[in-house]
């Protein structure tokens, strides 16, 4: 296994324009996703983990968005150095994305094959790579075996609205895999599909994760797929990473103030969860509190919180961006 | 414990000052109001403004017919001696109310229609849209011309004309949103809520059809001016002496192509008001394309 | 036993389905399918499903928006299938709809949402902005948002005008239809926390639909689990949850993804399902679930299971329960009871 993780996102900051007003919606995040590895990134609405997400894939809309410092290191190069060009090639190819909504993301006038075909054929020409529609057809198929779909040729075949949730969202999943992507970014997957049907798409992804040696990065707000699921998770609120461990890890020494509070929410299946909700709300992105972000609505804030954080170390492989957290010793 | 203890991410601004902001900044919306401010100044003050008001009536100056554009006469003169570009301020006048008193009627008509045919369905759906459908199928010219040759051919009665099948683009349009708006969950509360039917057609509907009529009314100003300066133009609309831009564009076009500025200038003030409303309506389509977008 | 505020007997809706080059009617769609229970005041009563489970639309039959095929739907002892006065009807139950962002017309302030059911009732406006700051202040919203707009709202402040535009009415019941699934766990704690207390400050009686069936565990006294329009089995919340009957509700519950060990321990053990729900177009014959369950028998194809009472308060609809069915459900049932009371 590599030292160096296939994805390092380092001091990544965004800014966002709107309305003559600028905000500070990404503050120095950082996060590693090894190969064979099933990496989650969760957090809240608000939190940025869309916007880091598009970042890394560099689909973010720069104005009004801009980068305002970071690099994102994938495979050895940093993404926000290259030149556009290159980047627009490792995209679809080397990276892809799984997108969250199977509705809205596959063309219902299209059958699958074609649209499929469509976008391999897009890949294999920044590849360089030349494969006549037979070839493209083969691979096709073969990915959708990948994916576990029964019956290939013929899902090929139908059009998307033929095919129940579960299945849109394999197909998803097999476009994503078409170049033999080395990191696949997964965005909410399953969250529009029943329980029973979300635990299959999230178990073919470890599969693939085992099976293939891909890097997954998983974006979600569910904290139980997490555990289910990933095997190291990073927690982000207002724009910043504050806690990363290891799975087991977290959930059993949360510590950051925020991700206690937020593991609090979560209803118990015992029956004895006590609504209570976290104090207060996100605070404004163009005006944010100095330091810690949290510290408005932390039980624990004192006024050391008023300077940034910085990521201490709680733990093996385990740390959390709080003041108020004993550091282990090294 | 409040829920308001920081202050709310989504943006605290105004949607009308996010508004204002992308308007602003969109030329095609500038220039369209500019333009149309502009006219609508001109028609209100042409008493005030006009050098020479007079001319806007039954007069005749002889001595100083048919003479091209100078200082003293902007535009120049018309085969009877007065002066155009006064007579054009008077001529928006008369366009601009005449797209006033059309669309004042057809609009509220239009929109009324389609919201009950969208809101309820059934019965008034079929009734309400196959009258459009049958008046859709009239070509609004030959109407307009139809209508004004059997009654005596007057500013009232090309007003009638245009506005006699005027609504039926309204009624379309604010149809199909009504209908899709219908579905909504808001609607569906306001059911629920025991909200009268004349409070959800009017109160909960018409205020997310805005900005459809609004667009919709602003291009159509520019199309019924046109229109009702077709039918001047013909002779069945606005008669003499009233000024009226048609007809001066029809009167001027014996002298062309020597005296071309009595039928060009008055038709390029036509062109002029038209361009405007038509910028200012697609300005503000995109205006709110973008807010529908995001 | 008092009387129950709310009964449903025998509820049935059927949409036709048109196909054909003339919109022929070809058949039907079965969303709610002889669907049963009670709900007694001051209750909270759960309904669980998921995709075509016909939650919805059993709510909205409740709420009036669709009338039933078959089925009667008794408040108070009276039909409101047949109350045509919709005022009487909203008096009753009123609803707050999942998605916060659609059920508020972003057209309108906040206190004129508010306020539409009171200007409905020919309220005079000083009392209406009177009553509007009362039910602002009940949902802990402060009064000047009755000015504000949607757009400028964060999900679960929108929830909180939802909610005080319900209470406004003084229904007696509220359907509850999945109120914080789009919103984020913590946000969802303090909606739950707010309900819980209205509920009882009020006296208020809840229906309250989710497919989250961990919130269900923490908010619900009675719970009735749907699959594809029937309800195979219902019970109190306990009941259901430590010795869950119905091969469905096992799956489910053990499908959940939890969030510690502990939790992991209390779920069924239960081989995993396969397949997905079918379409609501396409049911299978007899049990619904059969094609799905991994116990299934001979009976499960061919006609679908009458309601067997396990307990005083516990019902389900399973071959495998029935007197003359496989017993080896109700023996683990009964070793599982014994073992959570010894």
């Amino acid at each position: 296994m590599s030292a160096d993780p296939l994805l390092s996102v380092r001091s990544l900051s965004v800014d966002f324009s709107a309305y003559g007003r600028r905000s500070q919606v990404l503050r120095d995040v950082w996060l590693d996703v090894p190969a064979h590895r099933h990496v989650a990134l969760v957090g809240e609405s608000g939190c940025g983990k869309s916007v880091t997400m598009r970042a890394i894939m560099g689909i973010l809309s720069t104005p009004p968005a801009r980068i305002a410092s970071g690099q994102i290191w994938f495979d050895g190069r940093d993404l926000l150095a290259m030149r556009p060009r290159e980047r627009e090639n490792l995209r679809g190819t080397a990276m892809s994305m799984v997108f969250q909504d199977p509705m809205t993301s596959l063309n219902p006038v299209f059958t699958i094959g074609d649209q499929m075909g469509t976008i391999l054929k897009y890949a294999d020409r920044r590849l360089g790579r030349v494969r006549g529609r037979a070839g493209r057809m083969a691979r096709v198929h073969e990915v959708l075996g990948q994916v576990r779909m029964p019956d290939p040729e013929r899902i090929a075949q139908s059009y998307p609205i033929m095919l129940s949730g579960g299945m849109r969202h394999r197909v998803l999943i097999a476009m994503a895999l078409l170049s033999e992507p080395r990191l696949l970014i997964a965005d909410e997957p399953g969250t529009a599909l029943d329980v029973t049907t979300q635990a299959q798409i999230l178990k073919l992804l470890r599969d693939l994760v085992e099976d293939r040696g891909l890097a997954l990065l998983m974006i979600t707000h569910n904290l139980g797929v997490v555990r289910e699921s990933a095997d190291t998770v990073y927690v982000m609120y207002a724009g910043s990473v504050v806690e990363h461990a290891p799975t087991a890890e977290l959930f059993a020494h949360p510590s950051h103030p925020y991700t206690r509070a937020l593991i609090e929410c979560v209803p118990k299946l015992s029956g004895d969860t006590t609504f209570r909700g976290i104090e207060g709300s996100l605070p404004d992105y163009s005006a944010p509190p100095p330091g810690c972000r949290f510290s408005p609505r932390c039980p624990l804030a004192t006024p050391a919180c008023g300077r940034p954080p910085v990521d201490r170390k709680v733990g093996a492989d385990h740390g959390a961006a709080c003041w108020q957290v004993e550091e282990a010793s090294a | 414990m409040s829920a308001s203890a920081g202050p709310i991410s989504p943006a605290r601004v105004s949607i009308a000052y996010q508004n204002w902001h992308r308007f602003s900044r969109n030329p095609t919306a500038v220039i369209g109001s500019i333009i149309v401010i502009v006219v609508i100044f001109a028609a209100l003050l042409a008493p005030v403004i006009a050098p020479h008001p007079d001319h806007a009536g039954a007069i005749v100056n002889f001595p100083a017919r048919h003479l091209p554009p100078s200082a003293q006469y902007w535009f120049g003169t018309d085969d009877v001696g007065r002066d155009i570009f006064s007579r054009v301020l008077f001529g928006y006048r008369v366009s601009l109310m005449l797209a006033a008193v059309v669309l004042g009627f057809a609009v509220p008509l239009g929109a009324a229609l389609g919201l009950i045919a969208g809101y309820f369905g059934g019965w008034a759906e079929i009734v309400i849209m196959r009258l459009t459908d049958v008046a859709l199928a009239i070509p609004p010219l030959v109407m307009a011309l139809a209508v004004t040759a059997v009654l005596t051919p007057n500013l009232i009665h090309a007003m009638f004309a245009i506005a006699a099948l005027w609504w039926t683009w309204h009624t379309r349009l604010i149809f199909s949103i009504a209908r899709t708006l219908r579905q909504q969950e808001f609607v569906e509360a306001a059911r629920t809520l025991g909200a009268s039917r004349f409070h959800i057609l009017f109160r909960e509907l018409l205020p997310n059809c805005a900005s459809a009529i609004l667009v919709k009314t602003s291009l159509d100003f520019g199309f019924v001016i046109l229109i009702g300066a077709a039918l001047s133009f013909l002779g069945l609309g606005v008669q003499p002496p009233t000024p009226d831009l048609g007809t001066m564009v029809a009167s001027g076009a014996d002298y062309l192509p020597d005296r071309w500025w009595e039928s060009l200038l008055p038709g390029a003030a036509i062109l002029f008001v038209a361009m405007g409303f038509n910028l200012l309506g697609d300005g503000l389509r995109d205006l709110f394309d973008v807010e529908s977008v995001r | 036993m008092s009387e129950p505020l709310l009964e449903v007997v025998g509820l049935s809706k059927a949409f036709p389905l048109r196909g054909g080059l003339f919109g022929r009617i070809t058949g039907e769609v079965k969303a709610v399918n002889d669907v049963d229970f009670k709900l007694f005041k001051g209750e909270v009563f759960g309904l669980a499903g998921e995709s075509g489970s016909g939650k919805s639309t059993i709510a909205r039959m409740i709420l009036g928006l669709t009338a039933p095929s078959e089925g009667a739907i008794l408040f108070e002892g009276r039909d409101l299938t047949l109350e045509a006065n919709a005022s009487v009807r909203s008096r009753a139950v009123q609803m707050v709809f999942q998605n916060p962002g659609s059920s508020l017309n972003p057209r309108r302030s906040i206190g004129q949402s508010i306020a539409v059911p009171l200007e409905a009732r020919r309220i005079a406006t000083v009392e209406i902005d009177r009553r509007v700051a009362r039910l602002l202040d009940m949902v802990q919203l402060p009064a000047d948002f009755a000015n504000r707009y949607p757009h400028e709202l964060s999900g679960g402040q929108k929830q909180r005008v939802a909610i005080a535009r319900a209470l406004a009415v003084e229904p007696k019941l509220i359907v509850l239809d999945e109120p914080t699934s789009a919103l984020d766990v913590s946000v969802q704690a303090k909606i739950m926390e707010l309900l819980n207390d209205l509920g009882r400050s009020l006296g208020l009686t809840y229906i309250f639909i989710s497919h989250d069936l961990s919130l269900m565990r923490n908010f619900a006294n009675r719970v009735g689990v749907l699959y594809l329009g029937r309800l195979v089995e219902v019970g109190p919340v306990r009941t259901l949850f430590e010795t869950p009957a119905h091969p469905y509700t096992r799956s489910l519950l053990a499908a959940i993804p939890v969030i510690s060990a502990a939790e992991d321990a209390l779920k069924p053990r239960e081989p995993v399902v396969e397949g997905e729900i079918p379409s609501p177009a396409n049911q299978p014959a007899g049990c619904a679930f059969h094609t799905r369950c991994p116990r299934a028998f001979a009976p499960c194809a061919k006609h679908f299971p009458d309601v067997v009472r396990l307990d005083a308060e516990h019902l389900a609809r399973c071959h495998l329960l029935a007197p003359n069915g496989s017993r080896q459900v109700a023996t683990e049932m009964q070793t599982a009871k014994q073992e959570s009371a010894g």
